[in-house]
């Protein structure tokens, strides 16, 4: 049952597995639903949603799948008949509604509540449409609609609403984030750390001192690999004009990155639009506090994960055309592609955050549209959100 | 449902949605998994649900060398050797050699329990896998001693993260998990009027709107959290201040922000015309005499 519940949420991108829907059909067979859907929302969410990062994604799901459903094949039990009776009110036309208006909603609320417990009553385990029938025992006309509504108060609206307060937008992980988000993302980069590249040259205490008791006190020397991160990166970063309205989110990253200090060593660049034959020392892109592109490749070995920061939004002559560095003084005899190529095959790993959103991207490879598509067909791109730097940092892991 | 029903206790108040993951994983059995931002309580949790079900409470405080088979058991090989050397005990019974962990306390209590894993985040990336044998099935294997350890009772298990690593997927979806909001001004007075009893209610809300003032302020490194609020009360009923100097003042700044920047920037903000103004409309009733 609520099977559709479970598909709506994947197609949230909310990550639900069988095994938890099982749990939730269990939970669900011990009646911790408590019978109403609110106790459902609250239930499904605790059983099913594993971080507040994906809290709006589920309201935003359970919403969809629950404001509009109509047929009840989907349904079961009480909560069938909760729905089914709670929110057809949802839809009634404005006009249905005039009547109540110059009510005060506590009054409105008394009455409605006395006639639901009596309606209850008289309905027990009969009709389904409880909405319905509710009706006939005061033979009001205008009470319809309300009864329904005041239904939706005690199980279906109240979570359907709660559901579409998105209390939880602010946690939503495809948000931009800041400096501590950043930082626990990169800090992911450690698990990197190869340890069989090391000779076993460091003495385990703990280990020794077991090993040698349960040999009754002949020494036995324990040796273990040092656990140290072999993550070496190189962080470049656009600081064109185009950047500007990204300039809080790019320092951000720039603080996350010079504060995680687990990594072997770390270096920053920046480029203004296009890598060309210098990269610059600091953001303001000045030839004299400036170095040879090609001797930082010399410099850094290929083992130094490359992650670049831009836009990747130029005119296509800056990317494509030799001598179309947009700066006076910086002569290219290659173009900017020529020189990304040569970083992408230096550098065995690299990713290209881009602090455009990713729906706006032209597909990679794609030569026409503009320079996102090139170059996104040379480095793997990702968005500059806590989910696009994750699924950067897994790139940046294994071998392309 | 058991008769086990978790209700809040009187000195901590449970938010609906809360209260109910937590009957949810009781009923069902899975571990709760709590996150939240520093300050809501999540420790405090795991206190009161013992308290609420008069069940005793076992904290395993989780460290970055904290191994999961700590949590089971540890043979004290050492302790063996000693006394194979000095002859005190018989060595050859190793069953006084094993000593068992938190989790493994749980296991063989006679009660029910409330086991507390406090922030899991802290250990290794491996460490909540290495545990969910035990976790689900609610027993393990000494092979020291070739015992298995049953849990008599199952535990109701709290599990608390702070979110600075991501816990492994085979590990969250066998938990029921809540994330503890961060309190509206209202249930905050609830809060705070848990602790002070006695408070003036004048004093109370303006302390409230001075907190969520600094809280709402954009950029702020460490945002003051329950506890710091507590702190801050108790400051200001300590220093007997008036009322209608907090807000317009914020006395004893220094217990609500901990971090430099912070702090300048909350005092920028007092003293420049700009913040005072908006503070004014926060603060609403306080009248521009008052400002200093």
């Amino acid at each position: 049952m609520f099977t559709g519940f479970f598909y709506t949420l994947r197609d949230e991108k909310v990550p639900v597995t069988p095994t938890e829907w099982m749990t939730l059909m269990e939970a669900l067979d011990r009646g911790l639903a408590g019978g109403s859907l609110s106790g459902f929302y609250y239930l499904a969410r605790a059983v099913l949603v594993k971080s507040e990062a994906y809290y709006d994604r589920f309201d935003l799901a359970f919403r969809r799948y629950f404001d509009g459903i109509e047929t009840s094949e989907n349904l079961a039990g009480q909560v069938a008949r909760w729905l089914q009776n709670a929110l057809p009110p949802l839809k009634v036309d404005p006009a249905g509604r005039l009547p109540f208006s110059d009510w005060s909603l506590e009054e409105l609320k008394r009455q409605l509540e006395e006639r639901l417990a009596e309606q209850k009553e008289e309905h027990h385990g009969g009709s389904r449409w409880i909405g319905t029938g509710g009706t006939s025992p005061f033979g009001h006309s205008g009470y319809h609609p309300a009864g329904l509504r005041i239904g939706g108060q005690s199980g279906n609206r109240s979570a359907v609403k709660v559901a579409a307060e998105r209390r939880y937008r602010d946690f939503r992980n495809d948000d931009t984030l800041n400096t501590r988000q950043f930082e626990v993302a990169l800090r992911k980069l450690r698990q990197l750390s190869r340890n069989e590249e090391k000779p076993p040259d460091v003495l385990n205490v703990d280990k020794t001192i077991d090993a040698t008791c349960r040999k009754g006190g002949m020494l036995e020397l324990v040796w273990d690999r040092p656990r140290k991160n072999t993550v070496k990166v190189v962080l470049m970063m656009d600081s064109g004009g185009s950047m500007n309205p990204y300039a809080k989110l790019c320092s951000q990253l720039f603080q996350a990155a010079s504060k995680v200090n687990h990594f072997k060593d770390i270096k920053f660049y920046y480029f203004h639009n296009c890598i060309y034959d210098r990269l610059f020392n600091d953001p303001f892109c000045l030839v004299k506090n400036s170095v040879r592109t090609l001797d930082v490749l010399r410099e850094l070995d290929s083992t130094y994960r490359l992650i670049l920061v831009g836009d990747a939004s130029m005119a296509p002559s800056e990317l494509l055309m030799v001598g179309g560095a947009l700066d006076w003084g910086v002569e290219n005899d290659e173009p900017g592609e020529a020189w990304l190529r040569r970083l992408a095959v230096h550098f065995t790993h690299s990713v290209w955050l881009n602090p455009i959103p990713e729906y706006m991207w032209p597909p990679a490879g794609e030569r026409s549209y503009d320079t996102i598509g090139i170059i996104r067909g040379i480095f793997p791109m990702f968005e500059l959100t806590v989910e696009g730097l994750e699924r950067a940092v897994n790139k940046l892991k294994v071998n392309r | 449902m058991t008769g086990n029903i978790y209700s809040g206790t009187a000195d901590y108040l449970v938010s609906e949605d809360l209260r109910n993951a937590v009957n949810i994983s009781i009923a069902l059995g899975r571990p709760l998994l709590i996150k939240g931002e520093p300050g809501t309580g999540k420790t405090m949790l795991a206190k009161s649900i013992a308290d609420g079900l008069k069940m005793p409470l076992i904290i395993w405080n989780i460290k970055s060398t904290t191994k999961a088979q700590e949590g089971l058991y540890v043979y004290d090989t050492v302790q063996r050797l000693y006394d194979s050397q000095f002859g005190d005990r018989d060595v050859s019974d190793i069953k006084q050699y094993i000593k068992l962990g938190r989790l493994g306390e749980a296991f063989v209590s006679d009660r029910q329990t409330v086991l507390l894993i406090d922030e899991i985040d802290k250990a290794d990336l491996e460490f909540p896998n290495d545990l969910l044998w035990e976790l689900d099935i609610m027993n393990f294997y000494i092979p020291e001693t070739g015992e298995t350890v049953t849990a008599r009772h199952r535990p109701v298990v709290v599990i608390t993260s702070n979110a600075e690593k991501e816990l492994p997927d085979a590990f969250l979806r066998r938990c029921i998990f809540h994330y503890i909001s961060f309190p509206d001004e209202e249930m905050m007075g609830n809060i705070v009027r848990v602790h002070f009893p006695d408070l003036e209610s004048k004093l109370l809300a303006e302390a409230l709107k001075a907190f969520y003032w600094i809280r709402s302020l954009p950029g702020l490194l460490k945002k003051p959290s329950t506890s710091e609020l507590l702190d801050w009360v108790q400051a200001l009923v300590v220093g007997g201040i008036h009322p209608d100097r907090v807000v317009a003042e914020i006395p004893f700044l220094g217990v609500l922000l901990k971090k430099n920047q912070d702090f300048d920037q909350v005092l920028r903000r007092i003293h420049s015309p700009g913040g005072v103004q908006r503070q004014t409309v926060w603060a609403g009733n306080v009248r521009s005499g008052l400002r200093t």
